[in-house]
């Protein structure tokens, strides 16, 4: 297994981005996730080996995410085929300061199922930038790594209907009026809480410097 | 950037990432994100919520020599997607919705200028030009409409709208619009209710066009 420590970068080509300073703020010896390391290589490398360990770790595990959503296992293939694909071509709109890989693919793949079940172009939002004032730097890779790995462990954690439930939202088959009548979205209030103490985090960092 | 204060509620977020929100609705939720950098955190979140899900999902076998075919398309040219970027007033998604062109504006009457940019089963989107100092008479809902502001404000009971804000007006709100002083109010509006007003109306009936 690859594993990229910060401690000792392999290299500025892998860890694009990543400020000098902002990579001795977290030398604590934590790395970043297989999942974004496989990422990396394919977006700064083009590297195919690292591709190829990405598909057999991600196609299937999408493949039924996507026929969770009742697609027919031909349908589910096929949009499969076609996120894979994406990937590949979109890899260097992926920057792991902004979205962890799994949240930048889970969008990918609900854009090309909708685009491919609807044949609508889905509107995406312009690009705001980094807030301005708070530099990049590989503590915000690790914060948003780490909300990944809280909000996997409170999945693990849910009642099986409420699981249900909150797959059936992000996957698409509950409207917005449901999902807000609906109480069983433990994850809002998970998330938001991290993702408001990751923004407060980078605050007072930046207020140290 | 605009100082936001009327924000696309979280569960719409939540329903934009997931793709279950109307192409007309997530029209102007791509728009507002395209301002606010609060709902784009908030949009990160749900993005990283349905990314965990992702990842503990239940995996599926796949054919035999599908990665096979995956691997040898990796050097094919992809066919170029048409890219549309900000111009103007207008943020990526409306320029997306006018291919890239300027709006085709039809007088409604009294000023009010109209620009349907989709009209499906899910409901429509338009933009809409109301000069300053113009009300938007009768003004009543059927179904959820959500109103962004693309240029200038306008205000009702509810507060005052500018660049950015979404009002989400559904039955029972019973508000009467008001563009402010200054620019004309250009908005962009996406209802789930049928078209109840066009181009084609008679002029006398004008006045009593709904929005
Ligand atoms: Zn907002």
């Amino acid at each position: 297994m690859v594993t990229v420590n910060l401690d000792s970068p392999p290299g500025r080509e892998t860890l694009r981005g990543i400020s000098p300073r902002g990579t001795a703020a977290v030398s604590n010896g934590k790395a970043f996730s297989q999942l974004t390391i496989w990422m990396l290589a394919v977006r700064d490398q083009r590297d195919r080996a690292a591709f190829s360990a990405l598909f057999d770790h991600l196609a299937p595990r999408l493949k039924g995410f996507v026929i969770r959503s009742g697609a027919s296992s031909a349908l589910a293939e096929e949009i499969v085929q076609d996120v894979m694909l994406t990937i590949w071509r979109k890899a260097s709109q992926f920057d792991p300061h902004r979205a962890q890989a799994s949240a930048w693919i889970y969008q990918i793949a609900r854009n090309r199922h909708i685009d491919i079940v609807r044949k609508e172009h889905r509107p995406v939002p312009d690009e705001l930038g980094e807030d301005p004032g708070l530099e990049p730097d590989a503590s915000q890779i690790l914060g948003l790594e780490q909300e990944a790995e809280q909000l996997k462990l409170a999945i693990q954690q849910l009642q099986p209907d409420q699981k249900e439930m909150i797959e059936k939202a992000y996957l698409g088959e509950l409207t917005h009026q449901e999902i807000s009548s609906r109480t069983g979205l433990p994850l809002g209030t998970v998330k938001s809480r991290i993702r408001l103490g990751l923004g407060r985090l980078r605050k007072e960092l930046k207020g140290l410097r | 950037m605009p100082a936001i204060t009327h924000h696309i509620p979280d569960a719409m977020i939540a329903a934009y990432a997931a793709g279950s929100l109307p192409h007309a609705f997530a029209m102007v939720v791509a728009s507002h994100l395209s301002y606010c950098r609060d709902c784009q955190a908030a949009l990160g979140a749900h993005q990283s919520a349905g990314g965990a899900l992702l990842e503990t999902a239940q995996s599926e076998e796949l054919s035999p020599g599908m990665k096979a075919s995956v691997m040898a398309m990796l050097d094919e040219p992809a066919m170029p997607e048409p890219v549309y970027d900000a111009r103007g007033i207008y943020p990526g998604p409306v320029m997306q919705a006018l291919k890239g062109g300027a709006p085709r504006w039809r007088t409604l009457g009294m000023g009010v200028k109209q620009n349907i940019l989709y009209e499906g089963d899910g409901g429509s989107a338009r933009l809409l030009y109301i000069p300053a100092g113009q009300a938007v008479p009768d003004h009543s809902h059927n179904g959820l409409e959500l109103t962004l502001v693309l240029q200038g404000s306008f205000s009702d009971e509810t507060g005052r709208f500018g660049v950015g804000d979404v009002e989400i007006g559904d039955e029972d709100l019973e508000h009467t619009p008001v563009a402010d002083a200054g620019d004309p109010c250009i908005c962009l509006a996406a209802t789930d209710a049928p078209l109840r007003f066009n181009a084609l109306m008679p002029r006398l009936l004008q006045p009593l066009f709904r929005i």
